[in-house]
This record gives structure tokens, C-alpha cells and sequence, in this order.
């Protein structure tokens, strides 16, 4: 049971972190993530690093989708520009990763204000279409713009490098990409829990009362295009560095939808949800594999039984979530934490 | 001095005419009420000031300054034009403080990149508001008890004291009211009545409100304006429109004049 938590001052009325135990348990959280590495064996630690590049993609999706209610098909489209901003970036000049990481979310985010232009004139479905449509040219240009992205064939790259020190395992990656990761979702919060991020809840929720206090909608819903497709621009950097290899199939539209799904299935406007529903969208997948794996044995048929039942057991999962927790994964994280907090004295 | 003047406004929906030719003066600090039965065009007229509908004919001139139809609804906010809707418009999932804080938006200045930030200037300034309005807004509106909660579980008259004080937030130097007291009971009317005469005293802004509840308009006043079919009859201060023969035809109908004088004369209705 969590008692003590009236605040003297605003400052800490106002904090991410509003008890001792909460700073605790992010300690933890911190302190496991930094282990992590030193336990896990090399899947494990691919997969580790696959969670951490979907965590900022869809917390980036989240932000757009879930807080300032844009619906967009085009996450897969600008994680794509910022990967092939990051590939040419490494062939053709010696910067470190910081910079190019930076630059690929920047040229993303530009990408993404163009996208985004329609967004003061359609809304939900017809947004859609229009990213859909922005990614589907996106993917023309990967593949035909020779000079620049190598075609069909795509782009190899170095190892990410810094100071000298090249991040060619996944073991280096995975810190990297772990402490984006980290920084990126706190960014994130704190920019919800202002006045940008009141803005864009404010246009979620009822656009004609948030022009009534002064918000301009087409410059609100710009800089939501331009921050979830930095985020995204970011992220396909990591994962270019990561793979070292990018082609215009790196990028399909059923990313898109995989992270669409992620934002949902996790809880639509809720940070955690979005941390929550990549891990999800990432490890059930790989579960299932390992499921079918174990049954071999047994069943010599099961990858044949297997591989389409995986698409459909996923799916179904989906559906699930969508029927019976319609608030997604952080409901059910919440529904832990009260029982918790209220712990012995239930009511 | 007017602070708000409308001149020969028209407005039309297709066939329908909303406004045709209105022209009235809001004095500064005053309580100003437009008063009419429904569909009279109140609502469009504030929609009209606000800037969301372009009247066809006629101007606004706002503290001197005409508001041309250039000078869209943020603009018009910044400027220092707040209002409250006839059905309440709040953000439901946010809570009552985030709510209160968004009327701010306008005077607090955190971009993207301070607020990915935040510690330093963001946060700063975050603090500030915070201040300001639990100083100035929440403790005036006697709504401390409810500042974490979400508005959708408020009742509605808490709900409508949440929108009021969103308002506030915007430090407007015009406050308009669609139906400030529809839909409260006898006590939440009183305390609303009283918290628009301090708006006007203590903070010297100048409300202009629709209200239907005669007793109230009657009260708290100082100017009145009578609306129907898009057309203004009268205007003057509470007792002259009171009397007014016309105004008591046209506002509530030709069919039982005395019931509808009592409806205009509240005291009269409880002597
Ligand atoms: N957006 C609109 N489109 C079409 N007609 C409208 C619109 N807004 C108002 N009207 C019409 O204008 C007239 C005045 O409405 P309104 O301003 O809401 O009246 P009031 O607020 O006095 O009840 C009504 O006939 C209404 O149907
Ligand atoms: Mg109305």
C-alpha cells in the first residue's frame, strides 16, 4: 500500500515520478535493462533489440495516433527515409551515429510535415488513405531513385561508430538502442504533460474547442506529423545500423499496420500501453515460433500446421484485445498497480 | 465606451436567416445579456464574434479594431475574446487542472524541443501557470477538491464551473456565456450568478451572455438585448425591457400575457 503522497509544493506535485516507491521501481527497470545484456544469450538479445527499435516507433505512432487522434499508415514509410538517410549518410561521409541518427530523424520529420499537410482538411479514414498513399510513393522512391538508395538492391553499411569505437555486435547495439529507447519515451512524456502536448490532446478530443483557446490546429498537427516521424526516422536508423542492410523490403506496408496494431493493442494515448503493445506485437510472434518448435517433436507436421495458424492466432489476438480490453495492455497494468497499491485492504 | 460593437450583421444558412441586420454595443465592464427565445440566433451571434461563421454582411469592431474575417477563432482568443458553449465543450479524459491549463495556451510560449526538455524554461513556466491558476481560478471557483479528476465524472453543473474557469484561464478582457446556468439547480445558479458579478468587479472583464432564466438575467445585468428572428427589438437596461409590451409579445409569445410578465418578474412571482 503506497500512503504519504501529499505534495508541499507544485514542483513536485508536477513530477513524472511522484513517490519514493515509483522512483524505485524505475531504478529497478534501469538496472535490469543495463544487466540484461550480460544474461541474456545472443537471441534473446536480438530480440531485446528488435523491442527497443519498436518502442520508439510506436511511441513516436502513439503520439500522432493516440494523443492527437491522426491516424497514419505511414510509420513504415518515414522509418524507411530515416534508414536510408542513416545508410547513405555511412557511405558517403564519416559521421558518428549521433549525428546521423539525429540527422535521419530530422529528414523523417520533414518527410512527415509534408504528409501531414492534408491532415487540416481529412480526417480518420481519409487520413489514412493519404498515408497510405505518402507510403506507398515512399516505397517508389526507395526502389527507383538508383543514385541515391541503390534500387532494388539496396544499400550495405559500416558498423555505427563513435569516438573510434565501432558498434558491430548486437551486444553494443542493444546499448545504444536501449538508452534511445529510454530517452525517447521521456521526451515524450514530458512533452505530453505541457502545453504541446495539452495542445494535441486538445485536438484528439474536439478541435473546435481547442481553436476557441487559441490552438492552431494546422501548426499543432504539423509538429505531432514531425515529432512521430522523427521518432520513426530514429528508429529505421537504429534498425539500419542494426541489420546493416536496407532495401526498399526492409519497409512494407504491413509495418505500418504492425505498428497501428501496436499503439492499439496496447492502449491508445497511454505511453506505457504503446511501450507495452511493441513488446507484444514483437515477442508473441517469436513465441509462437518457439511454440511450434517445441511441438516438432511431437507432431512432425506442426510447421505445416503451424506457420498459417500463426498469422491467425495473432490476429485473433488482436481482435481479442480490441473486443474484451478495448483500453489495451496499460488497463490491465493499471488494474495490477490498484490492486497492488490498495494491497492488504482491498475493497 | 463599448468594448464590443456590432453593426448591421447579417448571416444566413441557405434559406434560413439567422441574423439580419443586428446591431448592438457591449459597454465595457458590464454585464451584457442577449436574451430571445430559441433558434432567435444567439448562438450564431456569438459564433460570429468568436469566428467560426463569416457573416455575409455587417462588421464587428472589437476593442475599436474591426474583426475582419482574416482574424480567425485563435487569433480572436489571443486577442482576448473567451467563451463557454451552450453544450459543453471540455475535454472529457482530461482532468480538470489539464483542462484549466489549456486556457493558458495562449499566453505560455514552451515549443516542441523545451518541452521534450522540460527542465529549465518549460518547466518553469509550467510552474507559473500552475500558480496562477490554482490562485486565481481554482480557489476563486471553489473547485480545489476536484482538480485531479477527470471531467467526464463531473456532474453537470461542476462541469460547467470547469468551463468557466477554462475561460478564465485565457485572461479574457470579453467573457462570453451561451447559457451559463441551463441545466443547474437553485444553488448552483446562485453561486454561478454570483461568481459572473465578481468576474465583472474583481478581474474588471466585461461578460456578454445568453441566458433563458429570466430571474437571473433580471438580476445580474446591466444591459440587455432582446433577439428574435435574427432581428434585435430592444435594448436597454433590465427594467426598460422589462416593460417593454413588445418584448413580452415576441420573446415568449402572444398566448397568456400575464403568465409571461410573471416569467419576467420573478420578484412578482414570489410576492
Ligand atoms: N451551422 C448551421 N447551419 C445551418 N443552420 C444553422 C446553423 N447554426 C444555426 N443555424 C440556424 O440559425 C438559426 C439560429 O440558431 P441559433 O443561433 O442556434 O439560435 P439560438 O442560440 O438563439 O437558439 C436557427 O434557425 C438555426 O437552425
Ligand atoms: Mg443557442
Amino acid at each position: 500500500m503506497r500512503i504519504g503522497d501529499a505534495k508541499q509544493t507544485y514542483e513536485a506535485d508536477e513530477a513524472i515520478w511522484t513517490s519514493n516507491t515509483q522512483k524505485l521501481w524505475f531504478g529497478l527497470l534501469l538496472l535490469i535493462l543495463l544487466l540484461f545484456p550480460f544474461m541474456a544469450d545472443s537471441y534473446l538479445l536480438y530480440l531485446g533489440c528488435l523491442v527497443g527499435i519498436a518502442v520508439i516507433s510506436t511511441t513516436g505512432l502513439n503520439i500522432l495516433t493516440g494523443f492527437t487522434g491522426l491516424i497514419s499508415l505511414g510509420q513504415a514509410g518515414f522509418m524507411g527515409v530515416g534508414a536510408y538517410t542513416v545508410a547513405w549518410l555511412s557511405l558517403n561521409t564519416g559521421l558518428p551515429f549521433p549525428v546521423t541518427l539525429l540527422l535521419a530523424g530530422l529528414v523523417a520529420a520533414a518527410v512527415g510535415i509534408l504528409v501531414g499537410l492534408p491532415s487540416l482538411r481529412v480526417k480518420g479514414l481519409y487520413l489514412a488513405i493519404a498515408t497510405l498513399a505518402a507510403s506507398v510513393f515512399l516505397h517508389f522512391i526507395f526502389a527507383e531513385w538508383e543514385s541515391v538508395t541503390g534500387g532494388m538492391g539496396g544499400l550495405s553499411l559500416e558498423p555505427a561508430h563513435l569516438f573510434g569505437l565501432t558498434f558491430q555486435s548486437d551486444f553494443r547495439m542493444y546499448f545504444i538502442i536501449v538508452t534511445l529507447a529510454v530517452l525517447m519515451v521521456l521526451a515524450a512524456r514530458n512533452v505530453l504533460r505541457t502545453r504541446v502536448g495539452r495542445a494535441f490532446i486538445a485536438i484528439r478530443d474536439r478541435d473546435i474547442s481547442a481553436e476557441i483557446l487559441g490552438i492552431n490546429l494546422l501548426r499543432y498537427k504539423l509538429m505531432s506529423f514531425a515529432l512521430s516521424s522523427f521518432y520513426a526516422g530514429v528508429a529505421g536508423g537504429l534498425f539500419a545500423y542494426f541489420y546493416r542492410v536496407v532495401t526498399p523490403e526492409s519497409f512494407p506496408l504491413s509495418m505500418s499496420i504492425f505498428y497501428l496494431a501496436a499503439v492499439i493493442v496496447g492502449g491508445m494515448g497511454n505511453l506505457l500501453g504503446g511501450i507495452l503493445g511493441a513488446a507484444f506485437m514483437t515477442l508473441v510472434p517469436e513465441a509462437l515460433k518457439l511454440l511450434t518448435a517445441a511441438l516438432t517433436p511431437f507432431y512432425p507436421n506442426a510447421p505445416v500446421f503451424m506457420s498459417p495458424m500463426l498469422e491467425i492466432i495473432f490476429g485473433a489476438l488482436i481482435v481479442g484485445f480490441l473486443i474484451f480490453e478495448p483500453h489495451g495492455l496499460a488497463e490491465i497494468w493499471h488494474r495490477i498497480r490498484r490492486f497492488f497499491r490498495l494491497w492488504p485492504f482491498r475493497n | 465606451m463599448s468594448i464590443l460593437e456590432i453593426n448591421n450583421l447579417s448571416l444566413s444558412f441557405g434559406g434560413v436567416k439567422a441574423l439580419q441586420d443586428v446591431s448592438f454595443q457591449v459597454p465595457e465592464n458590464t454585464v451584457t445579456t442577449i436574451i430571445g427565445p430559441n433558434g432567435a440566433g444567439k448562438t450564431s451571434l456569438f459564433n460570429c464574434i468568436s469566428g467560426f461563421y463569416k457573416p455575409q454582411q455587417g462588421t464587428i469592431h472589437y476593442e475599436g479594431r474591426e474583426l475582419s474575417s482574416g482574424i480567425k477563432p485563435p487569433k480572436r482568443a489571443a486577442l482576448g475574446l473567451a467563451r463557454t458553449f451552450q453544450n459543453i465543450a471540455l475535454f472529457r479524459g482530461m482532468t480538470v487542472l489539464d483542462n484549466i491549463k489549456l486556457g493558458a495556451h495562449v499566453h505560455m510560449k514552451s515549443g516542441l524541443l523545451g518541452s521534450m526538455f522540460y527542465f529549465g524554461a518549460a518547466r518553469r513556466e509550467e510552474m507559473e501557470i500552475r500558480r496562477e491558476v490554482e490562485h486565481r481560478i481554482i480557489d476563486f471557483l471553489e473547485i480545489d477538491h476536484i482538480r485531479r479528476q477527470p471531467v467526464a465524472s463531473l456532474s453537470y453543473g461542476l462541469q460547467k464551473r470547469v468551463e468557466l474557469a477554462r475561460a478564465l484561464a485565457m485572461r479574457p478582457k470579453v467573457l462570453m456565456l451561451d447559457e451559463p446556468v441551463a441545466g443547474m439547480n437553485r444553488e448552483e445558479k446562485e453561486d454561478m450568478a454570483r461568481f459572473i458579478l465578481d468576474i465583472r468587479e474583481e478581474w474588471g472583464v466585461t461578460v456578454l451572455m445568453v441566458e433563458h432564466d429570466m430571474g437571473m438575467v433580471m438580476d445580474i445585468s446591466d444591459h440587455i438585448a432582446v433577439l428574435n428572428f435574427g432581428q434585435v427589438i430592444t435594448e436597454g437596461d433590465p427594467g426598460d425591457v422589462q416593460k417593454n409590451p413588445e418584448v413580452i409579445k415576441a420573446y415568449l409569445g402572444n398566448s397568456d400575457i400575464d403568465s409571461l410578465r410573471k416569467k419576467l418578474n420573478p420578484e412578482e412571482e414570489a410576492a
